[in-house]
C-alpha cells in the first residue's frame, strides 16, 4: 500500500541578490516596502517581480512513491535539497509547485527538543514537547513512564531543563519523540546527537518503528546508519532525483559523486576565498595512498598521508601548522599539529611541500573533513574549514580477518589469556 | 524495556494533501480544536515561564493594574480632582477598566510578538501557525483571572452591587478576547514581514490606551453651542472597539447603564478585527518559515 505520493514536487527560493538596497537580512522592512510602493506603483497590482529577486529551485520536478513499511534513505551532498524536501513533508513549507498525499499520521523530528523550554523541568517539558510533536495529552501520560525510562532521566525529572548535560538533554528530547507513534516518520540528521550507546539505542528504536509496519523517511550524512537502517534509498543532486533503488548502490554513487566534486583526492585551495584566509598560504592538499597515488579513501587502520602544498605570499617566522580531522557533523576527532610532535618548521619565504604521516590512522569507517590551519605566533594567518573530504572505508582491521567493530576509533590491541 | 508502537491514534488514516499556497484560506478551526491541547500547553508554558523568571512571580498580574489604579487615583481623583462623582469612587470605576484593558493590551502585545519569538518552532515543526498567538491571548486570560479578585474584594467596601448586567459580562468578555486574538493575530504576522512592528507595537498600544474611555469619564460636551466642530470625532469612537466593551464591561460590573450603541458598534468592529486579522494571518502564514 502506498503511503506516501510525491508528485512534480518543486520548492523555489526568492533570493535577493546582493548589493541591492534590499535588507540584507532574510526579511523586509517596513521601509523597503513603502520605497518600493512609492518608486513602482504597478507592482500594488502583482506585475513585474522587483528586477534584484532571482530565483533559485532547491527541488525540480521531484516525485516517488513510498510504500507502507519501507525506509526510505534520502542522501545526498549539502544543498541537494534534502532538508527542503524534509520540510514540505512536515508541512513546515509549502512546495512552490506539484502535490504530495500522505496517509495517516505524521511525526517529524527535524530536530531533537524543538520547543524544550530551558526554565521548564524535564517533566514539565515531556507534556510541552509532546503536544508540540501532536500527542494528545492523555496520550503523554500513558506513555509518561516510558519515555522517563528511555531517556534515563528520572532522577532529574523536576529539575529545569538548563540545569541538563547535554547529554541528558538530548536523551529526553529524543526519548519523547521516539514515543510519537506516528504512522510515517520523517527523520533529519538527529540520530547523530548524544552519545554512541545512546545512538545505538535511538537506531533501535527506529528499527523497532520501522519494523511495526510505519514508514521511516530518514535523512543522513552518516552513511553506515543509512546502510544499516534503511530499506531503499533516493540520491538528490542539485535539487532533482538522480537516483532511486537499492541502499548499498546508491551508498556508493553517493560516494563517487561526492569524490567528483572534491577531486581526486585532492583539493586546489587558492582559489578559495573565506574571512579566515588572511594570507592564502594553502595552495593545495592531497591524500595520497601507499604508492603515492591521491585517493579519498583509506581502509580502516590503514596509513594517512597527507601533502600540502604551502605558498609564501609573505614570510612566516616558525609557524605552527594544524590538521585537524572531523567527522561529518564537524565534531573534532583529531588534532595533527606541527609544534606538538617537535616537527617545527622553519621561516617560511618560499613555496614548498609539507608531507604529514599517521602510520595507522585510528578512525572508524566513515566521511570526514580536513581542516587545515597555519599560525605564526600571534596570529591565525590560514585556516580553512572542510579543505578536504575523505572516507575511511570498511575493510580487514590489523589484519585479522574481521572487519566488524563499533566505537569512533580503531587501534590495535594485545590479549593474553591464561587458563588457572 | 520500551514497547513496539500500537497503532497509532486519531487521525489515523486521513489523508493529508501538500499543496502549493491556495491564497486566502478559510481558519482551520477542526484542526485548531485537533491540536487544543498544544494551545493549552503554549500558554501554560507562557504563563509559568514568566512567573518563574520574575521575583514577584505572579504579582505582577495583580500590580500591574493595581499601580496604574494607584497612579491614575492620584492624578485624576486627589491632585486635579477631574473626576467628581461620589460613587464609585474614582479608583474603582478606573480598576474596572484597566483589568479588561490590561488583559488587551497584554494580549496583542505579546502576541504581536509570539510568532517571531517562536522562530525554532515554526522552521522546524508542523503545527496551526494561529495556535501561537492564540496562545499568547490565553496567557493574557490567566493573568486577568489572577487580577480579578483585586477589584470584586472592593465591592463590598463600598457597597456596590452588581446588577442583572452581570450577566452579560461573559459575552462581553468573549467579544473582548476576539478582537484581542484578531489584533494580536494581525499585529503578529505584520511582524514577520516586518521587523518594524516590534518597534509599533508599545506605541500602538500606548496610543490605543488614550482612544479608549478606561481612565477619564465620558464626557459630555458641556455646552451644545460646542458641539458642532468636533463632535463627530465622538460618533467614531466606537470604531475603536475597546471603547464599546471598555464601557459596557464597566457599566455591566458597576450596575450602570449599558452603553448599548456603543456596544453593538464595538462588538461588530470586534469581530471584523478578529476576522480579518485571522484571514490575513492564514493568507501569509505559508510563508513564516521561509521568511522568519
Amino acid at each position: 500500500m502506498t503511503v506516501l505520493t510525491i508528485q512534480n514536487l518543486a520548492k523555489c527560493y526568492r533570493v535577493q541578490a546582493t548589493g541591492k538596497t534590499k535588507s540584507a537580512y532574510g526579511y523586509r522592512t517596513l521601509r523597503d516596502d513603502l520605497t518600493d510602493w512609492v518608486k513602482t506603483p504597478l507592482r500594488w497590482f502583482g506585475n513585474a517581480a522587483a528586477a534584484s529577486v532571482q530565483d533559485f529551485w532547491a527541488l525540480r520536478d521531484v516525485s516517488f512513491d513510498v510504500k507502507r513499511g519501507e525506509v526510505l534513505g534520502v542522501i545526498g551532498h549539502n544543498g541537494a535539497g534534502k532538508s527542503t524536501l524534509l520540510k514540505i513533508l512536515s508541512r513546515i513549507t509549502k512546495p512552490t509547485l506539484g502535490e504530495v498525499r500522505l496517509k495517516g499520521r505524521v511525526g517529524s523530528l527535524l530536530e531533537v527538543g524543538t520547543g524544550f523550554h530551558p526554565e521548564l523541568t524535564g517533566r514539565e517539558n515531556i507534556f510541552l514537547n509532546g503536544a508540540i510533536l501532536g500527542m494528545r495529552r492523555h496520550e503523554i501520560q500513558r506513555k509518561f513512564d516510558q519515555i522517563v525510562d528511555f531517556a534515563e532521566i528520572e532522577p532529574f525529572l523536576d529539575t529545569p531543563v538548563k540545569r541538563y548535560s547535554s547529554g541528558m538533554y538530548v536523551r529526553l528530547a529524543f526519548a519523547v519523540a521516539a514515543h510519537l507513534e506516528p504512522e510515517i516518520l520523517i527523520v533529519d540528521e538527529v540520530l547523530a546527537v548524544g552519545d554512541l550507546s545512546f545512538q545505538r539505542k535511538c537506531m533501535g528504536r527506529m528499527r523497532e518503528v520501522g519494523r511495526s509496519g510505519s514508514t521511516i523517511l530518514f535523512v543522513s550524512h552518516n552513511m553506515p546508519a543509512i546502510e544499516a537502517l534503511c530499506t531503499r534509498a533516493l540520491l538528490l543532486d542539485h535539487g532533482k532525483v538522480a537516483m532511486d533503488g537499492g541502499v548499498h548502490e546508491l551508498v556508493q554513487e553517493y560516494h563517487r559523486r561526492v569524490l567528483a566534486t572534491h577531486g581526486d583526492g585532492g583539493s586546489t585551495l587558492s582559489d578559495l576565498n573565506s574571512p579566515t584566509r588572511v594570507h592564502k598560504i594553502f595552495r593545495s592538499v592531497t591524500m595520497l595512498d601507499e604508492k603515492a597515488e591521491p585517493t579519498n579513501f583509506l581502509p580502516v587502520g590503514g596509513r594517512f598521508h597527507l601533502r600540502l602544498v604551502l605558498d609564501a605570499p609573505i614570510a612566516v617566522e616558525a609557524p605552527n601548522v594544524t590538521i585537524g580531522i572531523d567527522d561529518s557533523l564537524g565534531q573534532r576527532l583529531l588534532s595533527l599539529q606541527t609544534p606538538l610532535t617537535n616537527s617545527v618548521l622553519p621561516r617560511l619565504q618560499q613555496s614548498g611541500v609539507l608531507e604529514c604521516v599517521v602510520e595507522s590512522l585510528p578512525l572508524a569507517p566513515g566521511d570526514y573533513w580536513v581542516k587545515l590551519g597555519l599560525a605564526a605566533v600571534p596570529d591565525e594567518i590560514d585556516e580553512i574549514e572542510r579543505a578536504l573530504r575523505f572516507t575511511v572505508t570498511e575493510g580487514e582491521l590489523f589484519g585479522s580477518g574481521r572487519g566488524h567493530h563499533r566505537g569512533l576509533c580503531v587501534t590495535p590491541s594485545q590479549w593474553s589469556f591464561q587458563a588457572m | 524495556m520500551t514497547t513496539p508502537p500500537q497503532p497509532s491514534e486519531p487521525t489515523a488514516g486521513s489523508t493529508t494533501v501538500i499543496r502549493p499556497p491556495a491564497g486566502w484560506q478559510l481558519i482551520n478551526f477542526a484542526e485548531l480544536w485537533q491540536f487544543r491541547d498544544l494551545l493549552y500547553f503554549l500558554a501554560w508554558r507562557d504563563v509559568k515561564v514568566r512567573y518563574k523568571q520574575t521575583l514577584l512571580g505572579v504579582a505582577w498580574a495583580i500590580l500591574q493594574p493595581g499601580l496604574m489604579m494607584v497612579i491614575f487615583t492620584l492624578i485624576f481623583s486627589v491632585i486635579t480632582q477631574t473626576y467628581d462623582k461620589e460613587s464609585p469612587p474614582y479608583h474603582v470605576f478606573v480598576l474596572s477598566a484597566l483589568l479588561p484593558w490590561t488583559f488587551f493590551a497584554t494580549a496583542i502585545a505579546n502576541a504581536g510578538n509570539s510568532v517571531v519569538g517562536s522562530e525554532r518552532l515554526i522552521t522546524k515543526i508542523y503545527f496551526p501557525r494561529l495556535a501561537v498567538p492564540f496562545a499568547s491571548v490565553g496567557a493574557a486570560l490567566v493573568d486577568f483571572a489572577v487580577a480579578l479578585p483585586l477589584l470584586l474584594i472592593m465591592f463590598p467596601f463600598y457597597g456596590i452591587v452588581p446588577g442583572w448586567g452581570v450577566l452579560l459580562l461573559p459575552v462581553i468578555f468573549l467579544v473582548l478576547v476576539l478582537s484581542a486574538a484578531g489584533v494580536g493575530t494581525m499585529l503578529a504576522a505584520l511582524n514577520v514581514a516586518y521587523r518594524d512592528f516590534r518597534y509599533i507595537i508599545p506605541f500602538l498600544v500606548q496610543l490605543w490606551m488614550y482612544a479608549t474611555p478606561n481612565i477619564y469619564l465620558d464626557l459630555k460636551p458641556p455646552d451644545p453651542e460646542r458641539v458642532t466642530r468636533f463632535s463627530w470625532v465622538k460618533q467614531l469612537l466606537p470604531l475603536n472597539p475597546m471603547t464599546g466593551l471598555v464601557e459596557s464591561f464597566r457599566a455591566a460590573l458597576l450596575n450602570e447603564a449599558i452603553p448599548w450603541h456603543d456596544l453593538g458598534f464595538s462588538a461588530a468592529m470586534a469581530l471584523v478585527f478578529f476576522f480579518v486579522g485571522c484571514f490575513y494571518f492564514r493568507r501569509v502564514e505559508d510563508s513564516f518559515a521561509d521568511v522568519i
